[in-house]
């Protein structure tokens, strides 16, 4: 499973420890990962869910290019970090 | 501590008690974009609007003395992604009815009314008001999506909806939201091109406010000016050549008598300051015929501070305003803005300030 592992400025607001789920895609794997922390899904995505505009996510290194329907592939052994932009000031 | 009023910043919420000391900060750092809180109200309620992670809604249960996390009103999703709303800021809060804190309405960018009965852990998106905001293409005013930032009723007829948009006007709803008409009739937009300067739908009221004793009688500050209602918002006359200015964002009614407002009046587009940097007060006892200009106990030199809509509130007794400033200058008067005095020259940006009613 992928391993995910979120911005320490989130963890202010909400728990959201580093944790596993599984998924060959970015919106498999944080589908998965929402089932159980519905909450955490509105700090992440928005209201259609799209990757809000001032988060990124990268996996293995490289940040997602689809943020619309989050398509991106994921691997069994990823490492997928959500974060803050920092044009979101 | 009893309080007083909530103070809702660019850096977290404070709460200001009757000795006149401020707390150190709730939700310290996260703008607070709203709140609403009575004296008789079992919950209260704060708007966060954390920049990278949404808007937010916070519960409060002893008053304001901790806050949990309610659920936050969703935009329906759309069959294409790219293109469907989402929720930007919970804008404005109302109780929907006497007695009963646990029913809300909630005005949001980009211009979705929600309704909750479950104290916000659960919301509905008011449908025939949101066809008229695709039908009619609202704008938005000062963000870039229109946006519900006033909400009213009269205290007898909660079912009696007067909603305030930037940019689509004035609505009303006489069954409880299931139907809506625009009552923006006698409002102008001087900024727009001459056959399109009345279109009710175009309007810009920055602020809506009610006399909750007398309550045919409203009061906008809208972008073009000063417009006054007597006959329950259905039609407005533009109050005109009032000094230093008629624009402003924000406007205060006395509770029992609606012929005596405040306002905050600035430069309009171009600046958006106090005009020749001195910053005032306007009061109109009667009804808009004059208007006197309060200044005592405000900045005596250069004053770049700027009153945003929900930054001037009155209390019950209609003898007690509070007022913030996006300087983070905060004042009080006692006697209706004759004098006023300042509690603090150091908050952060205030965007909404709000005595417990």
């Amino acid at each position: 499973m992928a391993r995910i592992i979120f911005t320490d400025n989130l963890r202010r607001h909400i728990d959201c420890p580093e944790q596993e789920a599984a998924g060959t895609t970015v919106a498999e794997v944080l589908g998965n990962l929402f089932i159980s922390q519905h909450k955490l899904k509105g700090y992440v995505l928005d209201d259609q869910d799209r990757l809000r505009k001032h988060m990124l996510i990268s996996v293995d290194g490289e940040l997602i290019q689809d943020r619309i329907t989050l398509s991106d592939t994921v691997r069994e052994d990823s490492d997928m970090y959500i974060m803050q932009a920092l044009s979101g000031g | 501590m009893d309080v007083l009023a909530l103070i809702a910043t660019r850096k977290g919420l404070f709460t200001l008690y009757n000795d006149m000391n401020l707390s150190a900060p709730q939700f310290a750092g996260v703008p607070v974009s709203m709140v609403l809180a009575g004296e008789e109200t079992d919950h209260w309620y704060a708007a966060l609007n954390h920049g990278h992670f949404g808007a937010k809604l916070h519960r409060s249960a002893d008053r304001g003395a901790s806050w949990t996390e309610a659920s936050t009103p969703t935009y329906p999703k759309t069959t294409d992604a790219g293109k469907g709303d989402s929720l930007e800021l919970i804008w404005s809060m109302r109780y929907a009815r006497p007695g009963n804190s646990v029913a809300l309405w909630a005005g949001t960018i980009p211009g979705g009314l929600f309704y909750s009965d479950d104290a916000g852990d659960s919301w509905s998106m008011n449908e025939a008001l949101w066809q008229h905001k695709l039908q009619h293409q609202w704008r938005g005013g000062g963000y870039d999506h229109a946006g519900i930032h006033s909400i009213d009723m009269p205290p007898d007829n909660p079912q009696h909806l007067r909603i305030a948009v930037s940019c689509a006007g004035v609505w009303q709803s006489k069954d409880s939201g299931a139907s809506w008409c625009n009552t923006s009739e006698g409002m102008r937009a001087a900024f727009m091109p001459p056959d399109q300067q009345f279109d009710p739908n175009i309007q810009d009221p920055h602020r809506m406010v009610q006399c909750q004793s007398q309550p045919d009688k409203l009061w906008v500050q809208h972008h073009n000016g000063i417009f006054r209602s007597i006959d329950g918002g259905l039609s407005w006359q533009e109050i005109e050549d009032v000094s230093p200015s008629v624009f402003g964002f924000t406007v205060a009614v006395h509770p029992q008598d609606g012929d005596t407002a405040w306002f905050v009046p600035g430069i309009r587009d171009e600046c958006r300051m106090p005009v020749n940097g001195e910053f005032v007060v306007t009061r109109t006892r009667d009804g808009g015929k004059t208007f006197e200009t309060l200044s005592k106990g405000l900045p005596t030199g250069f004053s770049g501070d700027l009153v945003y809509r929900h930054g001037l509130d009155i209390d019950t007794s209609g003898e007690r305003l509070i007022m913030g400033s996006t300087t983070g200058n905060l004042w009080i008067s006692n006697n209706q803005g004759d004098s006023w005095q300042c509690l603090s020259n150091y908050l952060p940006p205030i965007y909404a300030v709000s005595f417990l009613k």
